[in-house]
């Protein structure tokens, strides 16, 4: 393909100046659209409950910090306590799923192991499993050993590389960084775990980053197991103690409810700002096909 | 490369290369262990296990009771259950589409040399990073009562909106809606794809007098329709498991009048707040099973629409 010429071609060709403006027009409709709810919230967060009902508006008019005061405080602990559970769940997750995947990915990319074509397609399958249908032994099992109510059941299974979806994508990875490399490691005498250390997870920094920071999001936001395995106040990570505010305040202080849910989402909202052009990339090589 | 591709691809036996050697297998298991012990420990006996506790009466408390087909019976004459999936079914049929739709369709207007291309993107992919968490699904709840922001802005307009979450008609919707202004990873999975596309056939057509419309279904369509796929077959799994959006937004009760029930929520009711582990079990299996029919379907068809050039 020829595509050092093909975008003088593409704006001759393809665009006039009226279909570029009606384009625009669309998507800045379209985002505005998608956007106002996250502003309108960051923007009642500071305003009084009465006026959330009455104030459509996204322009705040001060930076009135009660309801985050309030918000902080009208839970059994201190919100500070949950962010410091999802911090220690969702750094145990990041770590985990760093190591076990890359470990299971070299494997996969560089090992020619009996059995590697069948376990990958394993690997593959599990990917699509629904977590419903082994979360009532596992959690049966996880009650018998008296990990209810720690996070071992929400860390742990990180540490044995059940996100599948992450060691596939490091094995694409892998595959693009040219044998060459191992080569001239195994003549200077390196064996696999020489050459997985020293040579491939540098190399593969941009995977890890992608793994770490969808991770990041992930655990952050997971609520299914977090509602099942965490019940007791000590321990509620952050998205169930925003849900129960719900019980809390019968629903109807959304004050406090905004201004701690916006707390919430500003971790996500900077790995986005910060680590977005890993997570861009990382989705879009794992979805071609 | 997508999973998809490379399920295709063993399929097809081309993934085998030469005999492995013995010390090259002892240390492939190495680097597999904590990978096996997981697909061992934390997936393959837990799915056995709740196969086996699918035919049993279970609280927790006492051990298992082998009830043979009992809890089979009692699902065929659950009420709740129909209801149930009739709201997913609902669910996942009317959102998946339309969210792969503005995906689909927000990519096309993204596509090629734009200014502000990357912001754009951003602007539309935040929500997908969001979508998932409670925060939003509070937001949701606040938005769509009756007070709530959109009637807020209705009332600009004259018009008085009913209270959205408490009203069993559109409940749901709500709730798709939240799903829809999630399109933001399956857009830029379609972006790549049409960055694949070579664009001298669009050039060629354009020559041969093809109109923007005949372009995109006859060149973008088609080349785009394995991606399309991909989205498809990993949406719907992803659809059929959703639980934190309707549980937050129905406040946990899956209401009004079990309108927001979806499968994972009862799931949840029988298994974690009535503790009926037996019959929880069950309906764990059948939802694999329909997950897996749908996903069986999606392939079968694929052979009809699905244009691989490869």
């Amino acid at each position: 393909m020829t595509t050092d010429i093909a975008p003088v071609r593409r704006t001759r060709l393809l665009r006039t100046p009226a279909a570029g403006i009606v384009r625009h027009v669309l998507l800045i409709a379209a985002s505005i659209v998608m956007i106002y709810p996250l502003l309108w919230m960051l923007a009642s967060s500071f305003r009084p409950n009465d006026e959330i009902f009455s104030n459509p508006g996204i322009i705040p008019e001060g930076l009135d910090a009660t309801n985050y005061l309030e918000g902080w405080n009208s839970l059994a602990h201190p919100f500070g306590r949950y962010l410091m559970n999802s911090a220690i769940v969702v750094l145990g997750c990041v770590l985990g799923n760093l190591l076990s995947c890359s470990l299971t990915a070299y494997a996969f990319a560089r090992i020619n192991f009996r059995f590697r074509a069948p376990l990958f397609a394993v690997m593959l399958v599990t990917i699509m499993i629904p977590v419903h249908v082994i979360v009532v032994p596992q959690y049966i099992m996880f009650n018998q050993l008296g990990w209810v109510n720690t996070f071992v059941p929400l860390v742990l299974p990180k540490f044995l590389a059940t996100d599948a979806f992450f060691i596939f994508l490091m094995v694409q990875f892998i595959r693009s960084i040219p044998r060459e490399l191992d080569e001239a490691a195994r003549v200077d005498g390196l064996g696999h775990i020489g050459i997985f250390f020293r040579i491939i997870l540098p190399l593969m920094l941009p995977a890890l980053a992608a793994t770490a920071i969808f991770t990041f999001i992930n655990s952050w936001n997971e609520f299914f197991t977090a509602l099942i395995y965490l019940t007791s106040p000590d321990m509620m990570t952050v998205p169930v103690a925003l849900r129960s505010f719900l019980d809390v305040t019968a629903g109807s202080s959304y004050g406090p409810m905004f201004a701690m849910s916006i707390v919430s989402l500003l971790p996500v909202f900077f790995i986005f700002l910060f680590g977005q052009k890993y997570l861009v990339r990382g989705i879009s090589t794992t979805g071609l096909k | 490369m997508s999973v998809l591709g490379e399920l295709r691809r063993l399929r097809a036996g081309r993934a085998g290369r030469a005999a492995p050697r013995r010390r090259e297998t002892a240390i492939g298991y190495l680097f597999l262990t904590p990978w096996l012990l997981g697909v061992v420990v934390i997936t393959a006996v837990p799915m056995l296990a709740s196969l086996y506790l699918a035919f049993t009466d279970y609280d927790l408390i006492r051990p298992p009771e082998w009830v043979g087909l009992d809890n089979v019976v009692a699902m065929l004459n659950d009420a709740r259950l129909a209801n149930s999936l009739r709201v997913t079914f609902t669910y996942v049929l009317v959102s998946v589409p339309l969210l792969l739709a503005f995906a689909l369709l927000v990519a096309v207007l993204l596509d090629r040399k734009l200014r502000g291309l990357s912001f754009y993107r951003s602007i539309f992919y935040l929500p997908s990073l969001l979508g998932s968490s409670v925060a939003i699904a509070i937001l949701w709840r606040q938005m769509f009562g009756r007070d709530g922001l959109i009637n807020q802005v209705l009332a600009w307009f004259g018009v008085q909106g009913p209270s959205w979450i408490s009203n069993p008609d559109t409940a749901l919707g709500t709730i798709i809606l939240l799903h829809v202004w999630t399109f933001g990873t399956p857009m830029l999975i379609f972006l790549a794809g049409l960055r694949q596309i070579p664009v001298m056939y669009y050039e060629a057509a354009q020559v041969d007098g093809a109109s923007a419309f005949q372009r995109f279904t006859r060149i973008t369509l088609p080349l785009l329709s394995p991606i399309i796929f991909f989205n498809l077959v990993l949406q719907i799994i992803g659809a059929f498991q959703s639980f934190t959006q309707a549980y937050v937004v129905s406040g946990g009760s899956g209401g009004p009048a079990d309108s927001t029930m979806f499968y994972t929520m009862y799931l949840y009711q029988r298994g974690f707040a009535q503790l009926d582990m037996g019959y929880a079990s069950a309906l764990a299996w059948v939802l694999v099973l329909i997950i897996g029919a749908f996903t069986a379907v999606n392939f079968i068809a694929s052979r009809f629409w699905v244009f691989y050039d490869d």
